[in-house]
């Protein structure tokens, strides 16, 4: 399994439009991909109702992870995106 | 049935002064809730049903969002992602290896989400009422009946529903719309508001209008609040010529708002945001009579620093230099909880900590915005009014007024929405510079009728003497003490109404821009002497109703005093 951690630069965490644009970067990667906030449960990345149920605001540390064998480039973009401000783009 | 070769004549809360002719298309009525009985097909059937339907929906709701185009385009996207959620198929799934039926999995799956993000707040709980929709359609699928929601037929049609949700109202081409009636709802319901915003002819709240049928012929008369269905040739004929003599006369009258002998009464705007200032100005307002900073606050969760309040109040301010804005410091509670000011559970949250009461239980949030709004005044031109929501004691006015002139503020006011401030407006206007009367929260505090309640919503009507002889003791007291009396109420943008309102002792009337044109043309036609005798008409009847009706038959027959 390969992981990354990212912390939320998103200033209103991972909801709303940040949480689509990251849900649906994942669906388009086309690898399965699971994240989870801190230590507690890993949900499917590219389920916005699952993301959004994780309620993650800015700063907190996410895991994304996949058992993918080719998921170390798509990890490296989305821990990137997770880093950036989505709100202001 | 109604036969189609019968007349009929339906009565409601008229929005506006609008008329229109067309079919009727009705709203098609929710699905029921599907029961919870154990399914009679293997698990593996009815997945393979409950996940054709989710595809297939999403694939209509695409399909739907791509012909809409622009913002619809955007909440339909959103919505096809929320039923190919892998999340919720996982859900559906296991609700469904549990022994229930797609429909009755599909159902709770997107509950227990929906409920999830009500319980989130704030923008989460807005898209509730997307789940609720994509439930349904998908559920409609299953059966295989149409799916409920906005008609989009070809034609230009008059939408008849009980009452509209903001979510539908969202997917409505409004280019088609050219009348909507509702059974269900007041002057204050969303419908009502949207029609006065988008200035579509509207009547709300006319019993019976469930019993139009699609395709029917209806005259939809704002002015008189009547819905004539199935109307004889002669009437179509007659509502066609005075359509075409309204299209033919000028534009509205512009310029400030006064009635017919030269009495003055400025007409302002309720704004949500400085960017609506310049349609405001562009549509006629004297000013701002009504500036809701509530939208600074609302995705927060902390509030937000004076600097950044400044900088929204010093571009309002700048788009009316020389004219009067009317603030209103953060009214928090009830319909929009915050949660850095409103954080316990209240059984009745209209009746708690809310308005001033929040603000004073918070002083510093109540200071950091004084100073903001006094900082932005000192750079900008305009004529700045700050007043305080939902006060009810004399207490509470000089409490707020003090701390607004310690801070720099010069013109301070309270806003009347409880009973008690309107009975004593005498002794709060003794200290305050002005008062603006909310109608909205004052009829639902003196009929006792939560606003957001569609059960009781017949009760929520400002026309009600009761509400009204409130309006005439602060109108009476601003009188008295030379101290000016608004409306920035619902009630403010009803013509009539604010005809009556003037008669009343109100000074000036504030209201969304949409409706200036119409409430300018109304007031243009009658006396202040006028205005007072339907103000004593209405006050003499015993229901909204008759209040309405009295001064409706009263501006028909004008009275042999008036010139």
């Amino acid at each position: 399994m390969t992981e990354r951690t990212a912390q939320i630069a998103s200033s209103h965490g991972l909801h709303a439009r940040p949480a689509s644009l990251f849900t649906q970067a994942v669906a388009k990667s086309g690898v399965k991909v699971n994240i989870a906030k801190g230590d507690g449960k890993a949900v499917n990345a590219a389920s916005i109702l699952g993301v959004i149920s994780l309620g993650i605001e800015s700063g907190d540390t996410v895991t994304i992870s996949s058992d993918d064998a080719n998921a170390d480039a798509i990890l490296d973009d989305l821990a990137a995106m997770l880093g950036r401000d989505l709100d202001a783009e | 049935m109604p036969s189609s070769s019968a007349t009929t004549l339906l009565h409601g809360a008229g929005i506006g002064r609008g008329l229109a002719i067309g079919p009727v298309v009705r709203m098609p009525a929710p699905l029921p809730e599907p029961e919870a009985t154990p399914s009679t097909l293997t698990p593996a059937a009815e997945l393979d049903r409950a996940s054709a339907a989710l595809q297939a929906t999403a694939a209509d709701i695409r399909a739907r969002g791509e012909r809409a185009g622009g913002t619809a385009h955007d909440v339909l996207e959103a919505q096809a992602f929320m039923a190919e959620d892998p999340t919720l198929a996982d859900d559906v799934e296991a609700r469904v290896q549990g022994g229930l039926t797609a429909e009755r999995a599909v159902f709770e799956a997107f509950a227990s989400f929906r409920d999830l993000l009500v319980s989130m707040g704030g923008y989460m709980a807005e898209r509730a009422t997307d789940l609720n929709d994509v439930s349904q359609r998908v559920v409609a699928n299953l059966r295989g009946v149409p799916a409920p929601g906005i008609p989009d037929p070809d034609f230009a049609f008059v939408l008849v529903a009980s009452d509209l949700a903001p979510a539908d109202t969202a997917l409505l081409d409004l280019d088609k719309v050219l009348a909507l009636v509702t059974s269900e709802g007041g002057p204050t319901s969303h419908t009502a508001i949207l029609a006065r915003d988008k200035a579509i002819v509207a009547v709300v709240g006319a019993a019976g209008a469930l019993e139009l049928t699609d395709g029917q012929t209806v005259i939809v008369d704002a002015s008189t609040g009547s819905i004539t269905a199935s109307p004889s040739d002669d009437e179509v004929t007659r509502a066609e010529q005075t359509l075409a003599e309204r299209k033919a006369r000028p534009v509205a009258p512009t310029g400030a708002g006064r009635l017919a002998d030269g009495t003055t009464v400025p007409l302002l705007a309720n704004l949500g945001s400085a960017d609506a200032a310049a349609d405001a100005v562009a549509k006629g307002a004297e000013g701002v009579g009504l500036f809701r900073t509530e939208f600074l606050f609302l995705d927060s969760t902390s509030a937000p620093s004076v600097e950044a309040q400044q900088e929204q109040y010093t571009k309002l301010l700048a788009a009316f230099p020389g004219k009067k804005v009317v603030v209103r410091a953060l009214d928090a509670g009830a319909d929009k909880p915050l949660s850095f000011l409103n954080d316990s559970d209240e059984e009745n949250p209209a009746l708690g900590l809310r308005g001033l009461r929040a603000l004073r239980a918070n002083e510093q949030i109540l200071r950091d915005q004084l100073t903001a709004l006094a900082n932005a005044a000192a750079v900008t031109e305009a004529d700045l009014w700050v007043m305080a929501p939902m006060v009810s004691t004399v207490e509470e006015t000089r409490y707020f007024t003090a701390l607004g002139r310690e801070l720099g503020l010069n013109t301070l006011g309270v806003m009347v929405e409880v009973p008690s401030a309107a009975l004593l407006a005498d002794r709060i206007l003794a200290d305050a510079d002005f008062a603006s009367i909310g109608t909205n929260d004052l009829t639902q505090y003196t009929l006792a009728a939560d606003r957001l309640l569609g059960s009781v919503a017949a009760f929520q009507d400002p026309w009600h003497p009761a509400v009204l002889r409130l309006v005439g003791e602060v109108g009476r007291a601003g009188q008295t003490l030379g101290k000016p009396v608004g409306v920035c109420g619902e009630a403010a943008a009803d013509p009539l109404l604010a005809v009556v309102l003037t008669g009343l002792g109100v000074t000036s009337l504030s209201m969304s821009p949409a409706a200036l044109a119409d409430v300018r043309a109304e007031l243009a036609l009658y006396t202040l002497e006028q205005a007072q005798e339907f103000a004593a008409l209405a006050l003499a009847a015993n229901s909204a109703f008759e209040a309405r009706a009295a001064v409706l038959e009263a501006t028909t027959a004008p009275s042999e005093r008036s010139v």
